[in-house]
């Protein structure tokens, strides 16, 4: 018998009270013991879900079920499973550290002497110890950021949702909360990931859903998405760009500037025969990079091909 | 969530509302001191002493009681609407939201919050009180019931208030227009028997006279209003506030999108 989903989304609608239809019917499965990423452009409606799986806002059509509880029928014992990290800061920036965690256990009728211990524990785990008994208003952005976390997982969740945790974070933070969520992930824990920082969803995630305008566009593991990627852009430092270009096949090669190509791969087309045809027009390469990140470049094809479709359609149809 | 469980949260909230209670308390509990130190000295002595007996009482002994009650009111709705619009506000309310706890925990935990800062300000104004004039508690069981029910009257008030509250100001309007007009025409300075009709039989429908009146017979022994009313009307309004508050909370009004 297959293990209870962590996450089941049954075509899930919202239309909000000004007539905005943030989404059109949504579904997904996410597997416990997942490392997931939801992804989309800004307003793509990856909150609103968030906001129905965690009861912040309510749905207006479909249901969510996680770990087989149904958050429409039994809000209070589906709460009881998920820990959220929200994109905005939403604690008492009068209280300290301590005392949010704390009291965010208690909310979840956790005893306090058990509550304590937690919070000792995670806030030494997220770097936070010596924050702990001051006001939060005084810790910086990444700190902050950094106590959601810790107070998202005050009542140990099965499934930890994180909503664009490292926005604004400095990259040092930023992977020691992704080393820290790593963990979390591999003791078990299941967890989504809203992010816009691309290369971290492709590092971190094994499986993926691109939302755009309140629909799924792509659902798929990340490995399969990437095998997706039909051309990948280089970028190449050389010493010298000549006037005349090689031209290998299935490779489009261009001059940037005058010691810089870019070349476009096609799927199936070797690296070595660019290599060969450069050093046969006397290039010598210095060093050469992705120009994008590889999900980021499928992410953008993806968001823009539903986008021409549904142009296209709505011209055919007038 | 188990009743244990349920224990634990209501506990959590009623502890940070004390918290805050006390570590604002210049802002909490000093204020209402010194108004009522300036109330009793201008009305109770230096007016009061050219009004003579009200009731068989001196004029200082006869407001001390609507004086409290007039604290523990204000107070009360204060400390609930500005303690929970302020959670709305800075989003920390969403902590709460997402929680498994019952709508009605979250709601009798800032209730027992705000009713925990009335009782506090009232015996803070009866002592001050007693600088001035001596008091014998004639009921004390009717004082103690009076207490609580008229500070969860206005805590549930000020609760529903919040609920609504899209901005500070929309928290300060009801004790401007509403809550201080209808305390000073509850009875607080005088007897409504001194009261020509049809203004005596309007101040019937005021809600605060009824508690006013219920805390002064637990104090003093005499009231305008029949003290079986007064409680029937406390508990009325708690009963129909409360369901309005668990209404609003299941609805997600103002909380929920």
């Amino acid at each position: 018998m297959s293990p209870t989903p962590a996450l089941v989304v049954d075509d899930l609608r919202k239309t909000y009270g000004n007539g905005v239809e943030a989404l059109k019917g949504i579904s997904l499965t996410v597997q416990p013991g997942d490392f997931f990423a939801l992804l989309g452009p800004n307003g793509a409606g990856k909150s609103t879900l968030i906001g129905i799986l965690s009861s912040l806002v309510n749905s207006t059509g479909g249901d969510a079920r996680i770990f087989g509880v149904s958050v429409n029928k039994q809000r209070n014992e589906a709460m009881k499973l998920i820990g959220l990290v929200p994109q905005e800061i939403n604690f008492n920036v009068f209280e300290k550290p301590f005392d949010i965690c704390v009291n965010e256990a208690g909310f979840y009728g956790i005893p306090r002497r058990v509550a304590m211990e937690r919070a000792e524990k995670y806030l030494k785990e997220l770097r936070l110890w010596d924050k702990a008994h001051m006001q939060a208003r005084t810790l910086s952005g990444g700190m902050k950021r950094r106590l959601m976390i810790a107070r998202a997982m005050m009542n140990e969740p099965k499934l930890l949702i994180l909503d664009e945790p490292t926005a604004g974070v400095d990259i040092e933070i930023r992977r020691s909360m992704w080393q820290f969520v790593s963990g979390i992930n591999a003791a078990g824990t299941t967890v989504i990931l809203t992010t816009h920082y691309l290369e971290e969803a492709e590092q971190l995630c094994r499986n993926i859903a691109i939302i755009d305008h309140g629909t799924i566009v792509e659902n798929t593991s990340m490995k399969q998405l990437l095998a997706k990627l039909d051309v990948e852009t280089f970028v190449f430092d050389v010493t010298e760009v000549p006037g005349e270009l090689p031209a290998p096949p299935g490779i489009a090669l261009r001059r940037i500037d005058e010691r810089t190509l870019e070349a476009e791969v096609s799927r199936g087309h070797a690296l070595n025969t660019l290599f060969t045809a450069l050093s046969a027009h006397d290039i010598t390469v210095a060093s050469m990079r992705n120009k994008t990140n590889r999900l980021e470049e499928l992410f953008v094809r993806l968001v823009e091909n539903g986008r021409n479709g549904k142009a296209a359609a709505q011209e055919k149809a007038a | 969530m188990s009743a244990a469980e349920n224990a634990v949260a209501l506990g959590t909230i009623v502890r940070r509302e004390l918290v805050r209670i006390l570590r604002i308390w210049s802002q909490t509990l000093l204020p209402p001191a010194i108004t009522m130190t300036l109330y009793f000295v201008i009305f109770g002595k230096l007016i009061g002493s050219r009004i003579g007996q009200m009731h068989g009482f001196t004029y200082m002994q006869y407001i001390v009681p609507g004086l409290v009650m007039m604290s523990i009111i204000t107070n009360s709705y204060g400390n609930i609407s500005s303690s929970f619009f302020g959670a709305k506000f800075s989003r920390a309310v969403e902590e709460m939201l997402v929680s498994p706890m019952p709508n009605w925990v979250m709601l009798l935990g800032y209730v027992l919050g705000a009713v925990a800062r009335g009782v506090i300000v009232g015996a803070v104004v009866l002592l001050i009180a007693l600088l001035f004039t001596s008091l014998h508690v004639a009921h004390p069981l009717i004082t103690i019931a009076s207490v609580v029910l008229g500070a969860a009257v206005f805590s549930l008030a000020g609760f529903v208030n919040a609920v609504f509250a899209k901005k500070f100001d929309d928290i300060a309007l009801v004790p401007t227009f509403v809550l201080t007009p209808l305390t000073y025409l509850g009875g607080v300075f005088y007897s409504v028997d001194l009261l020509g009709e049809p203004w005596r039989s309007l101040t019937l429908i005021n809600p605060i006279l009824y508690m006013v009146n219920a805390f002064r017979f637990g104090v003093l022994g005499v009231s305008d209003v029949g003290v079986g009313t007064a409680f029937v009307v406390m508990l009325a309004f708690v009963a129909g506030l409360s369901a309005v508050a668990l209404h609003l909370l299941k609805r997600g009004t103002g909380l929920r999108s």
